[in-house]
């Protein structure tokens, strides 16, 4: 591939939208491969380019510090580290991309959680001098718990290894077999130098043993979402429309995003958590009447009989979840505030907010820890989950929710805990468990029955 | 290196795929609606500029048949282009809507602002917006700012809660995850939401020709009289240029962004229909604010700055 043909100039075409999180540790190149990415795809215009060469050399860099480009705030050019997420955006002929670049320090977990919410590729940078270490085994299993679809494994600086074949495969093989073990089903590894642009965006020269395909080349074209056909349809009530109006006197549209799957007009659907049955008796996509909607659309829809439906109901096709009132899962602690047993929260689920008491912190999850006995690490919960601490809660809601698991469905099974004193988000959580390989070898039938 | 996935993937050829205008769409839709059902004030931020334009224009489709929810706020600095005026009034007037204007030159008539001394009026803007969100009591402020813009706004999360002085500390922001947006706030205090903030330029744009939204005229290429000042072509007006070293000259121009004229550049151009204004912005080498707003070019961290201090 030529870099002509990777430029923003194409206009008009329908491109699909990929959203990927990139994660390294603190001198893996990470922001060179950003860097790198940005200006191979022509995406850093000429006058982002001279301001970051004008700061390079006020701080009395030589060479222009690609990671000025995206180190956005005072603090972070100040101490030269990325503290927070940041959103970067660029584009081929083939696809448009949303690129949450995630600070690889330890202390910022959160910040990858975040990032890798909303991805469905995660870039996990390894340095090839170093192969796998305890960072990259954090990077794959949040990747793993926040059930990223694809996980591509850069094998960085190659060109300090001699380009060796024998150093990639041993670190992919390693990275793959962990990620596995993790329940990780799509594992891409890419040997690359960022530096020197080696399988970024242009082949390599110097790694004919290679056959794959670069890293654009990839992002480019790894399918994106899952096929909604054969998802059970999940449609979270945001707002009921009701104009009022000469023109439309008796319209009654309930608004929202289908987390999944398809609708149709005619479709049996069972509203939630009342349980009512009915079916769907209009579409309107935007303003334009439709027979059928799928996720992740905006869609209004309208039902045949005249039940009560308001925000924050689940209107369901295909297998529902039961509602519940009480919930395991595993959640990510955001906060400097401990999360601990006891406390009481506000719990955000879909478009749902409720009153939730936090029963039980069952344990920390140690995810740098190497897999044993195909579990991961357990530590005790008694003292509570801190800021970066991934864990196993058991809560009470005070009303009933429509959750699935986690595994199941990413935006019907996550869920947000909110101080309720001053509206600090706390944690993320993932209903269920945490791996696929814990929850295989180590929960109980019966609680699974709660998910599914 | 792949191994077998167990669930089916969507492709780009999928009858299921969604191209790149409708996913960001149906997220901006989600945002509006999120807005409506967990807030009792809301009100969009609207200029006259297109990125506010295609905001309002993703409001009227959320809730249709239904009228839009929201009234519209304008903080006007005096410094307008009248076609931008005359198009907001035309918009108001069409959707039936309720608008508010904040003037900096009330603020400045009373002493509660000063004019700076270089003319320019958009960093005083922040003054009677703050003031216009306490007494509308607005709790939620739809703005048009995109991450893509600059890199302090790349920062910038889709809810940002900002203090009861407007206030917005980027060390202090709430992670926001997959689209759970939090909006809690105690009284006083707002929350500020970007429904376009995964949006580039290009996109805007694509839209905008995708869904046939008329702007004012001064987006498309027009002969006007104007002058150069910090490498840009501004135009003459009451707001104090040109000086007498600034001669004006008649030049074929049409304006990337629309802000206040004291800052806002045009730039040189023959694009007199959508077409070629997204021909002509996918191949330039220069960012929009890059090429347009003196404001951002003060210091490194201008928006930055500005933000905290409640600009939006």
């Amino acid at each position: 591939m030529s870099t002509t043909q990777t430029g923003t100039t194409q206009t008009g075409t329908a491109t699909s939208l990929l959203r990927f999180a990139t994660a390294g540790s603190v001198d893996d190149g990470k922001s060179t491969l950003v860097g790198r990415l940005l200006h191979d795809s022509k995406s850093v215009l000429a006058d982002q380019l001279e301001a970051v060469e004008h700061a390079s050399r006020n701080r009395g860099q030589e060479a222009p510090d690609l990671a000025l480009l995206t180190d956005g705030l005072r603090a972070e050019r100040e101490q030269g580290i990325t503290i927070d997420v940041a959103y970067r955006y660029f584009a081929t002929p083939r696809r448009r991309f949303i690129l949450a670049d995630t600070p690889g320090h330890v202390q910022y977990t959160r910040n990858m959680v975040t990032g890798a919410s909303t991805a469905e590729l995660a870039v996990v940078l390894v340095d090839a001098r170093n192969g796998v270490v305890e960072q990259t085994r954090r990077h794959a299993a949040v990747a793993a718990l926040l059930r990223v679809p694809h996980v591509v494994l850069a094998v960085n600086k190659m060109d300090l290894v001699d380009y060796a074949e024998p150093v990639f495969a041993r670190i992919a093989e390693e990275f793959t077999a962990y990620a596995a073990s993790l329940g990780v089903k799509d594992v891409v590894a890419v040997p690359i130098s960022a530096l020197a642009g080696d399988n970024v965006v242009e082949p390599s020269a110097h790694m004919d043993w290679y056959g794959g395909p670069t890293l654009l080349e990839h992002l480019e074209t790894v399918p994106v979402g899952s096929d909604p056909s054969v998802e059970p349809a999940r449609f979270p009530v945001q707002y009921v429309i009701r104009p009022q109006t000469d023109e439309h006197p008796d319209y009654r549209g309930y608004a929202g995003q289908l987390a999944s799957g398809v609708l149709r007009v005619g479709d049996p659907v069972t509203v939630l958590p009342s349980g009512h049955t009915t079916t769907v008796a209009g579409i309107d996509a935007l303003g334009r009447e439709t027979d059928i909607a799928w996720a992740p659309q905006s869609v209004t829809v309208r039902l045949a009989d005249d039940i009560d439906v308001s925000r924050g109901d689940l209107i369901s096709a295909g297998p529902a979840p039961v509602p519940t009132k009480d919930i395991e899962a595993t959640v990510s602690h955001l906060s400097e505030r401990p999360l601990r047993a006891g406390d009481k929260v506000l719990l955000k689920h879909t478009t749902r907010t409720v009153r939730a008491l936090v029963k039980e912190v069952s344990y920390r999850i140690d995810i740098t820890a190497p897999i044993r006995d195909g579990k991961l690490g357990q530590g005790s919960g008694a003292e509570g989950l801190n800021v970066n601490d991934i864990g196993h809660v058991v809560l009470r809601t005070a009303e009933p929710l429509a959750l699935d698991g986690y595994s199941d469905n990413r935006r019907t099974g996550s869920f947000l805990l909110i101080d309720p004193a001053d509206g600090t988000t706390l944690t993320a959580g993932m209903a269920g468990e945490a791996f696929d390989t814990v929850r295989s070898t180590d929960a109980p039938a019966s609680q699974e029955e709660d998910w599914v | 290196m792949t191994t077998a996935t167990d669930s089916p993937l969507r492709t780009d050829d999928s009858p299921f795929a969604l191209s790149h205008l409708d996913a960001l769409e149906a997220e901006s839709v989600h945002i509006f609606r999120e807005v409506a059902g967990e807030f009792e004030r809301p009100v969009i931020l609207f200029s006259g500029g297109k990125d506010s334009i295609v905001m309002l224009h993703l409001a009227l489709k959320a809730f249709w048949p239904a009228a839009v929810p929201f009234s519209l706020l304008h903080v006007d600095t005096g410094h307008n282009f009248p076609e931008v005026i005359a198009y907001r009034d035309r918009v108001v007037a069409e959707h039936n809507l309720r608008l508010h204007v904040a003037h900096v030159q009330d603020f400045i008539d009373d002493g509660r602002l000063r004019e700076r001394p270089d003319g320019t009026r958009n960093p005083l803007q922040t003054v009677p917006l703050l003031d216009a969100i306490e007494t509308g009591r607005f709790d939620a402020v739809f703005g048009g700012g995109r991450r893509d813009e600059e890199k302090a706004r790349a920062k910038e999360r889709v809810f940002s809660l900002r203090d009861e002085f407007g206030a917005w500390d980027p060390r202090r922001q709430r992670p926001e995850l997959w689209s759970l947006y939090n909006g809690r706030h105690a009284v006083g205090e707002h929350v500020r939401v970007f429904p376009l903030s995964n949006w580039t330029e290009l996109d805007v744009w694509q839209y905008i020709e995708r869904e046939g939204i008329e702007l004012p005229e001064i987006y498309y290429a027009h002969e006007r009289d104007v002058f150069a000042r910090n490498g840009m072509w501004l135009t003459a007006g009451e707001w104090g240029g040109p000086k007498e070293n600034e001669p004006v000259q008649r030049r074929l121009i049409r304006y990337r962004t629309v802000g206040d004229m004291s800052c806002t550049g045009a730039v040189d151009s023959e694009a007199t229909d959508i077409q070629a204004v997204i021909a002509e912005i996918a191949a330039s080498r220069l960012t929009e604010r890059g090429a347009t707003r003196a404001d951002d070019k003060l210091s490194e961290a201008a928006m930055e700055d500005r933000k905290r201090e409640g600009y939006f």
